[in-house]
């Protein structure tokens, strides 16, 4: 895989956010400005790499789930769990290598559950992940004892809000796990594997790949994922809230591998498309606080960008711009009568590829 | 012989209830919501306390947010013949049904922190706190506090469309309104936690000059609060002196950031709804006097002066 092909790949995505990032510096000037200040760097668009942390670390482990035809809806209730295991160990006085480390097998212990019910029972994935991402909150507020489990700690407050060389230490989590996932599975042939599994698991099977073993691995790398991006919640407020970490995160994770250009059919995947695509949600986030609007739109309006996005990506507008190009005469006759045309050709395009 | 033996058991059985019956002179049940945050798991732990304080025998029904829970508890209260039932009702309709059988039995209601929507001769009386009320008291703080200088203020609301949320935005912004040096510049959810809390809260700073625009923050919740106190915090500036913090709730937590001079003022929205509910009740029970049919609890205000440690130490063995 050489470089300029992954680039190509995740193109879209860039266009996108760096659309979306104009917008944001043309609503809030300075949008752009990063200072060094206190011994960190400071600015808009270090808070979007910094509070997009979670939601990229989640985007990491769901790519690879979503790429065997799976999906996790479980990693916002294993946030929670994550949070809470680190809170409680931390408050008990165990040094900070024993809590993290606990604290990772607890996330590799949900998501083996999850791989578990996929891999050997061959429960759907929607709803094998489904029983924690119910339960697992439960299993949070047991550990907390249902209250904000507070912390001081500071080699586990470091996790969320230290820096290094100034750089919000959430930013250098995702991106060299990001890179080390991609690596791993780009340079030896485990994403071509995961990429079989996904396509056909029946047929990888008797081709002679271990399917179980690798959904296993794969819903096992989402639960890891899930905890570290868990200790970053928690450590940010260095507290566990059982009620309220990674609520909903597991959503915003599943848009982030979509809006990064992933099928949900699984097949094929980008992890660095869908890092751009948490990057994506974070800017649209981040341009919506800064812009001062009523509360009210807040989800109207993301959601009217998102759909934006989704519709320029779309198999169908790919025909429709396809037509464009390659319709002789295309750059002089640009009526709405040419562009009607142009969408009935553009669907009967679309089911000749069928 | 055998049966001797039984015969004397029950009667010291008996004579055990008995003497319990007289020592309790008020059987209450209490039907609760479930214990989804740490208040709701304080006001619990506070009605307990109040009850053996005033040697209230109390039935204790937890409904785990299920509606069709809290009327079988009642109904079983019914059953038992209690003397009295205090309801924290988890939704505000459907309850005429149930409080008709109370109203028969000869058996007061008093519902606590919420209301519902069925006739209110069905209830003896509300025991609960005025949401715009708290506001205003968070309001009226502030307004003290900066004098007649300019201030601008940063507002982290609660979960949009939800009843705090919009009651506390409406009294703190009427007990502001008449100060023209006061202005809310910014206002965002904050969804009453404190990692939006703290993520609004740095965007509030980039956005008004890196915070230096900023005079105070007010928080629907304390949660909020926590968090928007890191992220001044980490922006270089000191919460409670450069941005002046005021927040409502009362957790344990926003005592220890006013013992660090952190926060400035939180308004409590009390856990003890119990006890003016026990003070309605046994004045019924004594001369049948009948209370008002809203009883407002105190929003008590708390400052930096009102030594926190202590608070904190109290609060902290709650529930919370």
């Amino acid at each position: 895989m050489t470089l300029p092909a992954t680039m190509r790949r995740v193109l879209p995505q860039l266009v996108a956010l760096l659309v979306i990032l104009a917008l944001n510096t043309a609503i809030a000037p300075g949008f752009l400005d990063v200072a060094f200040a206190n011994g960190r760097l400071y600015g808009s668009l270090i808070d979007i790499l910094n509070r997009g942390a979670p939601v990229a670390l989640l985007a990491i482990g769901m790519t690879l789930v979503i790429a065997t035809r799976g999906i996790d809806l479980s990693v916002g209730a294993v946030m929670a769990i994550a949070g809470a295991v680190a809170a409680a160990l931390i408050t008990t006085g165990q040094p900070l290598a024993v809590t993290l480390v606990a604290t990772l097998g607890a996330g590799a212990l949900c998501g083996l559950w999850n791989g578990a019910l996929v891999a050997f029972l061959g429960i759907q994935p929607i709803i094998a992940t489904l029983i924690l991402m119910v339960a697992g909150r439960g299993i949070a507020q047991l550990i907390t004892e249902g209250i904000i489990l507070t912390f001081n700690d500071p080699g586990l407050v470091f996790v969320g809000s230290g820096t290094v060389l100034g750089v919000p230490f959430p930013i250098i989590l995702w991106v060299v796990i990001g890179l080390c996932v991609s690596l791993l599975f780009r340079v030896t042939a485990l994403g071509l594997l995961v990429e079989a599994i996904g396509v056909n698991r029946r047929a990888s099977t008797l081709a002679g790949i271990g399917t179980s073993a690798l959904l296993l691995a794969v819903y096992a790398a989402s639960g890891l994922c899930a905890a570290v991006a868990g200790v970053v919640a928690a450590a940010d407020i260095m507290g566990a809230d059982a009620n309220n970490a990674g609520l909903w995160l597991e959503l915003d994770a599943i848009l982030a591998v979509v809006v990064g250009g992933n099928s949900l059919m699984g097949g094929r995947f980008s992890i660095a498309g869908s890092l751009i695509g948490a990057m994506i949600i974070q800017s649209v986030n981040t341009g919506i606080l800064l812009a001062g609007f009523p509360p009210e739109f807040n989800l109207v309006i993301k959601a009217a960008i998102i759909v934006v996005i989704l519709v320029v990506q779309s198999p169908a507008s790919h025909t429709l711009s396809a037509y464009f190009r390659h319709r002789p005469g295309a750059a002089q006759d640009r009526s709405a009568g040419a562009v009607r045309a142009a969408g009935k050709t553009g669907s009967a395009g679309k089911e000749a590829v069928r | 012989m055998r049966t001797l033996k039984t015969l004397a058991g029950a009667v010291a059985f008996a004579a055990l209830m008995a003497g319990s019956a007289l020592a309790a002179d008020m059987t209450v049940g209490f039907s609760q919501i479930g214990s989804e945050s740490g208040w709701r798991a304080a006001e619990t732990t506070l009605t307990k306390e109040q009850a053996e304080k005033r040697g209230i025998d109390l039935k204790f029904a937890d409904a785990q947010q299920k509606q069709e829970n809290q009327i079988k508890a009642i109904r079983s209260f019914i059953a038992q013949g209690v003397d009295a039932i205090l309801l924290a009702p988890v939704v505000a309709t459907g309850w005429d049904q149930v409080l008709e059988e109370a109203k028969d039995a000869e058996i007061p209601v008093v519902l606590l922190d919420r209301q519902v929507d069925s006739s209110d001769d069905l209830y003896l009386t509300a025991v609960g706190s005025d949401l715009e009320h708290e506001g205003a008291v968070a309001g009226d703080w502030l307004v003290k506090a900066v004098g007649d200088k300019p201030c601008n203020v940063v507002q982290l609301e609660g979960t949009t469309g939800s009843s705090p949320a919009i009651k506390r935005k409406e009294g703190f912004e009427k007990a502001v309104s008449g100060h023209d040096n006061i202005k809310i510049v910014r206002s965002q959810t904050g969804d009453f936690t404190r990692t939006k809390g703290k993520e609004v809260m740095e965007s509030f700073l980039k956005a008004e000059n890196g915070g230096k625009d900023i005079c105070a923050l007010y928080a629907h919740n304390d949660d909020m609060a926590l968090g928007a106190i890191q992220a001044i915090k980490e922006a270089g500036l000191k919460p409670g002196k450069d941005i002046l913090v005021v927040s409502i709730d009362s957790v344990p937590d926003i005592f220890l950031a006013m013992q660090n001079g952190e926060a400035n003022a939180s308004v409590e929205l009390t856990p003890n709804m119990a006890g003016p509910a026990f003070d309605a009740l046994e004045a019924y029970f004594k001369d049948k006097k009948q209370p008002p049919k809203f009883i407002q609890t105190e929003s008590k205000l708390y400052t930096q002066d009102d030594d926190p440690k202590s608070v904190y130490e109290a609060k902290k063995n709650q529930g919370y």
